[in-house]
């Protein structure tokens, strides 16, 4: 498309006055600017290794998979996250919930193997987005390390750990539905929806006998 | 204790053969002097390093030693310790020597520069303590400034020799840089000798300790300072004079293939530099070591040599914080900017400046009188670059694009 010459504006620089021409007060000025800085010298540098670093609350670091109110993992096995991870780095094994047992008899699948490549993880929170649970979240632990790459495969055991260490620290609190499953995991009965919008007269695709399917 | 190491001083020149001892003096100043002046350059280097963290809400160095007060032995070590690399494509002997040459000049400029009190009645071998290097030079402004603009050939023929565009085009514009400002540096202190009615810096320093405070030449010259001291930065290529070495545009300027401790010498020369024209600035504008009460004249106490120095290394110390505080607040010139600072600026005002003392000379007005009349000339050269400035005219309308124009236009 052309400039049209009515939504152009030239900015101007504006004329410098008389103390500006004379640079010198523009200097002082600068000068008390940087001196103010070392006389009330705040650091904003964290002194890392001696001293932990502030981090910002959302700071997604190492993984957990979080407990129930009884002790159980509250995963349930419905693969969210693994389809959500970018990384492919969540690999789970799902079990059906041991009917018979009175522990789990409210229960339909849970993880068998829970698995996560901490080393091929980026990091990104997506699990945790995807979670219906809330049974993996990301804490603040960010300083981990391995002698192999065995050992950074972190599995259920090993998460449900971390969920334990980090659960009291007061920087990684059990964010929502503290004990219980979310709601996803709640057998409801769903109220029926009508449709968003307005059907037209001519949508073919609304008379459709079923979905995906269009009958002329 | 100061007896005792004089006794012993006495004793080891009584050491020398006869011919020898009227050179053992300024062989102790020379040493001192160079000693002193490398130490105090690496820590310089340290106290910018803190500084422009501070000024920069960091903490700087401070992993060597306590406070990192260990830092610039690192430096140092780092420095000698590194390969010194020297690419094949340069011219060698020339690349060799201009880091020579930069410190020589420098080094060779403080040779006139009193660092204390300079006895009076100074003679070889009498057993004083100079102060000086070489003492009773009396052209020693215009000794400084014709060595300094030698310093020039360090960083021409470094960048020459390196045999890279960017060396190349650092070191051309060091030099316009550089030959420009040497015209106001050296107006600046016309001024002065004709004041003082001497070139000698020991001269002019005592004329103004026997005035008192009011003799501090600030008072008669305060625009010539001021010039004097932008255009001794400039000199000196410290930010934001550093167009010769900027790496925005030429990585690292005239330096660029310059490595190890070869790098090094071309730093310390600026160090060095920056310690001259700061004993400079204080010895000629600031009294010297002179300071009301505890350093006058006629003070003779017991320690009264000692607080002299300790005066004018203040003082000297103060104005080297002031340049890196300076390197850390201002942004660097553009170069047509900083063309004409020197040519539309500071030339014009320094001469100004001069007429104005040669004026004030020939009538024989009351000398104090310069103050008003260079702070007016200053005033007037603002109100002259705010009323000169052309007011900004609209510009036309934008450029419209044309109809029609092949088949391009219309594709839109």
């Amino acid at each position: 498309m052309p400039i049209n010459a009515k939504d152009v504006e030239w900015v101007e620089e504006p004329p410098m006055n008389f103390w500006e021409a004379t640079f010198l007060p523009a200097v002082v000025d600068g000068l008390c600017a940087t001196g103010h800085h070392v006389t009330h010298f705040q650091s904003v540098t964290q002194m890392y290794p001696e001293v932990a670093s502030d981090l910002p609350k959302h700071y997604r670091g190492v993984h957990r998979l979080n407990r129930d109110d009884a002790g159980r993992v509250k995963c349930v096995a419905c693969m969210m996250c693994a389809t959500a991870c970018p990384a492919r780095c969540i690999d789970i094994v799902a079990e059906e919930a041991p009917k018979d047992d009175p522990k789990w008899v409210d229960r339909d699948k849970f993880p068998k193997s829970f698995v996560i490549d901490e080393l091929k993880c980026i990091y990104c929170g997506m699990c945790e987005e995807a979670c219906p649970v809330d049974a993996i979240e990301m804490t603040h632990i960010y300083d981990l390390t391995g002698m192999s790459r065995q050992e950074m495969m972190f599995d259920k055991e090993k998460l449900l750990s971390v969920f334990d260490q980090t659960k009291d620290c007061g920087l990684d609190p059990v964010r929502t539905h503290k004990g219980r499953l979310g709601p996803a995991s709640d057998f409801q009965q769903l109220p029926t929806l009508g449709p968003a919008t307005a059907v037209l007269g001519d949508d073919r695709s609304a008379k459709a006998t079923s979905p995906g399917v269009i009958a002329d | 204790m100061l007896n005792l190491i004089s006794s012993t001083w006495e004793w080891l020149v009584g050491m020398l053969p006869e011919p020898l001892r009227p050179y053992a003096m300024p062989i102790l100043a020379i040493t001192i002097v160079l000693n002193v002046n490398l130490g105090v350059c690496s820590y310089l280097i340290l106290l910018e390093r803190k500084l422009s963290a501070w000024m920069q809400d960091r903490h700087g160095p401070n992993r060597v030693g306590p406070f990192g007060l260990f830092q610039p032995v690192a430096d140092m070590l780092k420095l000698l310790l590194k390969e010194d690399v020297i690419p094949g494509h340069v011219n060698k002997v020339l690349f060799v020597l201009a880091p020579g040459i930069s410190v020589f000049t420098t080094f060779l400029a403080f040779a006139v520069v009193p660092f204390g009190p300079v006895p009076s009645n100074l003679s070889p071998g009498d057993g004083q303590f100079p102060f000086i290097i070489a003492p009773g030079v009396d052209l020693g402004v215009v000794f400084i400034f014709a060595i300094g603009s030698l310093a020039v050939y360090g960083i021409i023929l470094g960048g020459w020799a390196s045999n890279n565009k960017y060396s190349a085009l650092g070191c051309l514009r060091a030099s316009a840089q550089v030959i420009s400002y040497e015209i106001p540096l050296g107006l600046s202190v016309v001024g002065l000798a004709m004041l003082n009615s001497s070139m000698s810096i020991e001269k002019i320093l005592i004329n103004q300790a026997s005035h008192g405070l009011i003799g501090w030449n600030i008072w008669y010259q305060p625009v010539a300072c001021v010039i004097f001291f932008i255009a001794a930065m400039a000199e000196a290529q410290r930010l934001p004079f550093d167009l010769a070495e900027c790496e925005q545009e030429l990585i690292g300027g005239w330096h660029t293939e310059y490595s190890a401790m070869k790098w090094g010498l071309f730093f310390l020369a600026e160090y060095t530099h920056v310690i001259t024209i700061s004993f400079l600035t204080s010895i000629l504008f600031f009294g010297g070591w002179h300071f009301p009460i505890i350093a006058e004249i006629d003070s003779a106490y017991p320690g009264a040599t000692l607080v002299k120095v300790a005066v004018l290394l203040s003082k000297v110390f103060s104005v080297i914080v002031l340049i890196q505080m300076l390197r850390w607040t201002i942004p660097r010139f553009r170069f047509d900017q900083l063309m004409g600072l020197a040519w539309k600026g500071l030339i014009p005002l320094a001469t100004v400046n001069v007429v104005l003392v040669m004026t004030v000379l020939q009538f024989k007005v009351y000398q104090l009188w310069l103050f008003p009349l260079s702070m007016a000339t200053f005033v007037a050269a603002g109100l002259m670059a705010t009323q000169s400035t052309r007011p900004f005219e609209r510009r036309g309308p934008a450029p419209v694009e044309e109809q029609g124009h092949g088949g391009h236009a219309t594709a839109h």
